[in-house]
């Protein structure tokens, strides 16, 4: 897994892939250490976390998204333009990107308390732009479409052009399903009478809902265990000579 | 006019927006294209700010000498070494800094996440009862996806995953969708309260 | 005796989960992943279908936490396009997506002796999701304009003719989060580009009802999803290989959710 490490430089007479395995070998099992109690090792482990990701995360945003989006179209111009007038060939800077990198420096006046109202322009400029896009598309993409893929036969004939009575009942039942669950989730009129027995039906849908989310979640869960095992076994035990099968191998 | 700028600024990308969408002119296109780079060069600029509440968290424990502060110490060196590395020897495939993402962070965070397997085990022993005919009904359905979605569930009933995909294309898809138009029609008015400024969270608080 | 069953250290409880994946393995029980979920299928159909050369877009839409789960689904499908002789695209939504990209296209062609820039390229990340997605519509070059190493994409190969959705055959958004839907809402709907995901087993029953709908064309669900594409493509890998564990966990939960039920309600009918 650790493909980074391709590049095969040494250190101190060990390769980096081999060095890279074993860090992340212990690393792990230091975060193992917490199912048994929580503990120090644990904790720095944890702590060695916050601070590289967030690292990361920084530098990433810097080199992928300022970078060749902000500094590199109108910073880097920009400066030639002004410090080295005589490289005439320079590309031009993008002056219409001025605009949000103004309303994206606004938000760090938030660090000053007498300023920190203008830090509303680029949330509001970048919220309404969003509500702008979202209404025409949720109504189309998800309120029409999905109601569409409900207006389903109730009695639709199969391949051999006799009746599917068989989708025909799944078919009713989603019907009735999306009703139900629509009728659980009107919450202007009390639940009794048939707004009460409907709504009650659309509980059932809900929990069977639920439940094959549960069933999903449990595989999801086991499945990132069986990442780090496999990663353990196939990757490091063969650090030390030991090899159990793995991809490839018989 | 603290709220009154935001406001107008808000509503007039929103209206451009929808405008857009109807009236899809040659015209507005440079204009269109213009507003997602922007909004992409904001959202990183914005992403940057969560940074502070790193800072301002573990800078305070430090400060105030708080139980384990030892252990932030941890963090803002890990931070600091890791961003250094990224700045000073660059972020591409193959260098320092991706040799830490892939041996530091990745096993790190695929751990922390995997102690999840043995939560939810714990929890499905402990809480998952069947005490009332809903909470029966929900059991019943995790124990047959459960089976449905491993190879073993077809060795012991041969029908069990096709059993499976019915209950995920069928009852699940219609609860799913009922709380899809909800939420939808939630998003959809929401929106709307933002454009035309009654909405104001997001602004915070003042005039 | 009841009260035993119900209230002990919570630690047994991690021990037997850990026996139950462990041992699989160590004994090397393989279980093939058996019937192919006709949502794998699809998707496998699908990518058969294009011509050669045509682009198909993979987002990485996730990171080391959905590692075990979505990166088996990543060198499966990156392995089944490219060896199609399709091209292959990798943007990435999410901020450790790229690494993601990276690891699964340059080990695969390796593989397949396949070329970075020619056969394929990593476009790295960009932030705000919905901008993205849009951006690509109207002019991909507008949003990528370099690679995740830093080359203009012009000057690549493998981009040669590709300007939007519009000569994208497929966009596949490999996710742990909720950009599934965010591809189906800004891209198939104004775009009318097919999309597909990969996604984790907690998200899967949410994007059902697109299935259904015909927005969504297929989908991976999970390690299973994984092994049942390796077996499509005729290449068993970590997801394959997972399946033991998998099984022989999940009736470990099942025997655990029976017997905490048995030991509730004989405790609570004997009080």
């Amino acid at each position: 897994m650790p493909a980074a490490a391709a590049t095969s430089s040494t250190i101190f007479g060990l390769s980096t892939e081999i060095i890279g395995i074993w860090v992340a070998a212990l690393l792990t099992l230091a975060i193992y250490s917490f199912l048994y109690a929580d503990n120090p090792v644990y904790k720095v482990a944890e702590h060695i976390f916050v601070g590289i990701s967030a690292a990361y995360g920084a530098v990433i945003l810097y080199y992928q998204a300022l970078l060749p989006k902000l500094v590199k179209p109108l910073i880097i111009p920009l400066i030639d333009r002004v410090w080295h007038p005589e490289l005439a060939d320079a590309t031009s800077p993008r002056y219409t990107l001025l605009v949000p990198m103004f309303l994206g420096l606004l938000i760090f006046s938030r660090f000053v308390p007498k300023y920190d109202w203008l830090s509303r322009w680029p949330i509001a400029f970048v919220m309404g732009l969003y509500a702008g896009l979202s209404i025409p598309r949720s109504v189309q993409e998800i309120i029409l479409k999905q109601m569409h893929g409900t207006m389903l036969p109730l009695l639709p004939r199969g391949a051999n052009g006799g009746y599917d009575f068989l989708t025909g009942f799944s078919n009713l039942l989603l019907v009735m399903g999306v009703i139900c669950t629509l009728a659980y989730f009107y919450f202007s009129a009390r639940h009794e009478g048939l707004l009460g027995r409907v709504s009650r039906v659309g509980v059932w849908f809900l929990m069977v809902a639920f439940g094959a989310g549960f069933g999903n979640t449990v595989m999801a869960r086991i499945s990132l265990l069986i990442g780090r095992v496999q990663f353990l076994l196939y990757d490091w035990l063969p650090t030390i000579g030991i090899h159990l099968g793995g991809p490839g191998m018989g | 006019m603290r709220l009154h700028i935001p406001i107008g600024l808000g509503f007039l990308a929103g209206a451009f927006m929808i405008v857009q969408f109807f009236v899809p002119h040659p015209s507005f296109e440079e204009s269109y294209k213009a507003l997602m780079d922007w909004t992409m060069i904001i959202g990183a600029f914005a992403l940057v700010l969560g940074l502070q509440s790193l800072f301002r968290t573990h800078i305070d424990k430090i400060r105030r000498r708080r139980q384990g502060y030892g252990y932030s110490f941890v963090a803002l060196i890990s931070f600091a070494v890791m961003f250094m590395v990224g700045i000073v020897h660059g972020a591409k495939p193959g260098s320092l800094f991706d040799w830490l993402f892939m041996n530091v962070q990745v096993p790190l965070e695929a751990t922390i996440f995997s102690l999840l397997a043995f939560f939810i085990a714990s929890a499905a022993y402990r809480t998952f009862r069947a005490r009332t005919p809903e909470a029966t009904i929900l059991l019943l359905t995790a124990v047959v996806v459960m089976l449905g979605r491993v190879p073993i569930g077809e060795f012991i009933y041969a029908q069990v995953p096709e059993a499976t995909e019915w209950i995920m294309s069928v009852p699940t898809v219609a609860a799913k969708r009922g709380i899809m138009f909800g939420v939808a029609l939630g998003v959809i008015a929401t929106s709307l309260r933002i454009l035309l400024g009654i909405e104001r969270s997001h602004l915070g608080g003042g005039r | 005796m009841w009260e035993k069953l119900l209230f002990f250290d919570r630690r047994i409880i991690f021990v037997f989960i850990a026996i139950a994946v462990w041992v699989p393995f160590l004994t090397q029980l393989e279980l093939p992943p058996g019937q192919t979920n006709p949502r794998t299928q699809a998707l496998y159909d699908a990518i058969e279908n294009l011509p050669p050369r045509t682009p198909v877009m993979v987002a990485f839409d996730y990171g080391p936490s959905g590692m075990p789960e979505v990166h088996p689904m990543a060198k499966a499908l990156t392995r089944h396009i490219l060896s199609r002789n399709l091209r292959l695209l990798g943007v990435a939504l999410a901020l450790t997506g790229p690494p993601m990209c990276q690891d699964a296209f340059s080990s695969v062609s390796q593989d397949l002796d396949k070329q970075e820039g020619v056969d394929w390229v990593n476009l790295g990340y960009k932030p705000q999701p919905v901008a993205v997605i849009t951006q690509i519509g109207e002019d991909i070059r507008r949003a990528f304009p370099e690679d995740a190493q830093e080359r203009a994409i012009d000057e690549l190969p493998v981009m040669a003719g590709i300007h939007n959705y519009d000569d994208i055959g497929l966009v596949i958004d490999l996710a742990t989060g909720n950009t599934p839907g965010a591809w189906i809402v800004y891209a198939h709907g104004p775009y009318k580009v097919k999309v597909a995901a990969g996604v984790t087993g907690v998200m899967a029953t949410d994007y059902y009802p697109f299935l259904q709908t015909g927005q969504m064309i297929g989908m991976l669900n999970g390690l299973k999803g994984a092994a049942e594409y390796e077996e499509l493509i005729n290449h068993r890998d970590l997801g394959t290989l997972g399946m033991g564990s998998q099984s022989v966990a999940h009736l470990l939960i099942i025997l655990f959710v029976t017997l905490g039920n048995v030991g509730y309600f004989a405790f609570t009918r004997r009080r």
